[in-house]
């Protein structure tokens, strides 16, 4: 299969090889441990998926609010995100 | 008793999975690679890293149709809600009206985007429209193609024509679903008419207002078709919304790069806006479910 037409690139194949990658490990914890949704600090209920979620879109939001403060590289907005993901993981 | 759990009923959803896959995560992996790449053609392209976020980010006329964006859904939102609330209040709640009025409310949703434009294109019109024609008349003067003033007026007045019954149909569904006994209960204390809507038809009408809202916001964030068949995103670029500009930058000017990084922020804020809706929505039936 010829996937040229998508213009792939290293970084954006490690990029969605990570979103997927994630996605596989969440399906298998899914799996091997089955969870009940809990309420955080947000006040609402969320899963396991749920956090995923709101840790990788924030984490967007951060490397965007990184890229226009102080510009690239974004090593930085990454240890930020990290940092965010585990704190939405912990308390959300 | 302990639930059978079985996820082999996930495999059902498969054929889903791969349709979507195929209409939508492919074609959005394809703008993300476009994202970081430059190209001038023939699908060549070259490495340009964070170049078009930080371009996309810092650019004035993107902030601009971004403020205008902003601008419009919240004045069309805050016109269609309660004059929607308004029109659902006054309906006749049964018999032969209430069908009539249904069917007329349903009509303007029945018209595809860009009939309505271009209505409303003719319709403005000073030298063969109604609207145009009349006020030129009534010595107003009144040009959607030369003064921005008048374009957004005319913009805006199309979209409250069209959308606003999507929001009183919403509001009649849900007035429709409060027992007679609320207002019954409402007579026995002598509650004012005020009353009565802020304590039972407010309330009840949460739900279906907060659907209303996430419609209307979304459709009137993404809107195209409408403005660009009446004014072109014109005079000048007063209203050049988001969408009109992204089509400029992507097809007009052949921008791939920029344009890519401009979509994937312009998703973002959407899935953003849409994910808090949503779960607002969700808790709520929680809370009343209980």
């Amino acid at each position: 299969m010829n996937l040229s037409w998508m213009a792939w690139t290293m970084p954006t194949a490690v990029f969605f090889l990570t979103i997927a990658g994630l996605l596989v490990v969440m399906t298998i914890l899914a799996i091997r441990f089955p969870e009940s949704p809990r309420r955080g600090v947000l006040r609402i209920e969320t899963t396991r998926g749920d956090r995923l979620f709101i840790s990788l879109l924030g984490s967007a939001f951060i490397s965007l609010a990184w890229l226009a403060a102080f510009g690239a590289p974004l090593w930085g907005a990454l240890i930020l995100c990290l940092v965010y993901a585990a704190a939405v993981f912990r308390w959300v | 008793m302990e639930k059978t759990v079985n996820h082999k009923a996930w495999f059902l959803v498969l054929p889903v999975l791969v349709l979507v896959a195929f209409s939508a995560v492919i074609p959005l992996m394809t703008v993300v690679n476009y994202s970081v790449q430059d190209t001038f053609g023939n699908n060549v392209f070259f490495w340009a890293g964070l170049e078009w976020f930080q371009q996309v980010l810092a650019s004035p006329r993107i902030h601009d149709a971004l403020m205008r964006q902003i601008l419009f859904s919240a004045i069309i939102l805050a016109i269609e809600v309660p004059l929607g609330i308004f029109v659902a209040l006054n309906m006749p709640k049964r018999g032969f009206w209430a069908s009539l009025c249904l069917v007329l409310m349903a009509l303007p949703l029945l018209i595809p985007w860009n009939v309505v434009g271009t209505i409303w294109q003719i319709f403005g019109r000073v030298d063969i429209g109604l609207l145009g024609h009349t006020l030129a008349k009534l010595g107003i003067s009144y040009n959607y193609t030369a003064n921005a003033f008048d374009a957004w007026v005319t913009v805006i007045v199309m979209d409250v024509w069209h959308w606003t019954s999507l929001v009183a149909l919403l509001a009649y569904a849900g007035l429709q679903s409060i027992p007679d006994a609320y207002y019954q209960a409402a007579k026995i204390d002598q509650a004012s008419r005020w009353k009565v809507f802020r304590y039972i038809e407010l309330p009840k009408m949460q739900g279906v207002l907060l659907i209303a809202i996430l419609l209307r916001f979304m459709d009137s964030f993404m809107i195209y078709t409408e403005p660009f068949v009446v004014t072109g995103g014109g005079p000048g670029n007063a209203t050049t919304f988001l969408s009109i500009d992204l089509v400029k930058m992507a097809i007009g000017q052949f921008d791939l790069g920029p344009a890519a990084a401009f979509s994937i922020m312009y998703f973002l804020v959407i899935l953003l806006i849409s994910w808090v809706f949503y779960t607002v929505m969700t808790n709520l039936d929680k809370r009343e479910g209980i």
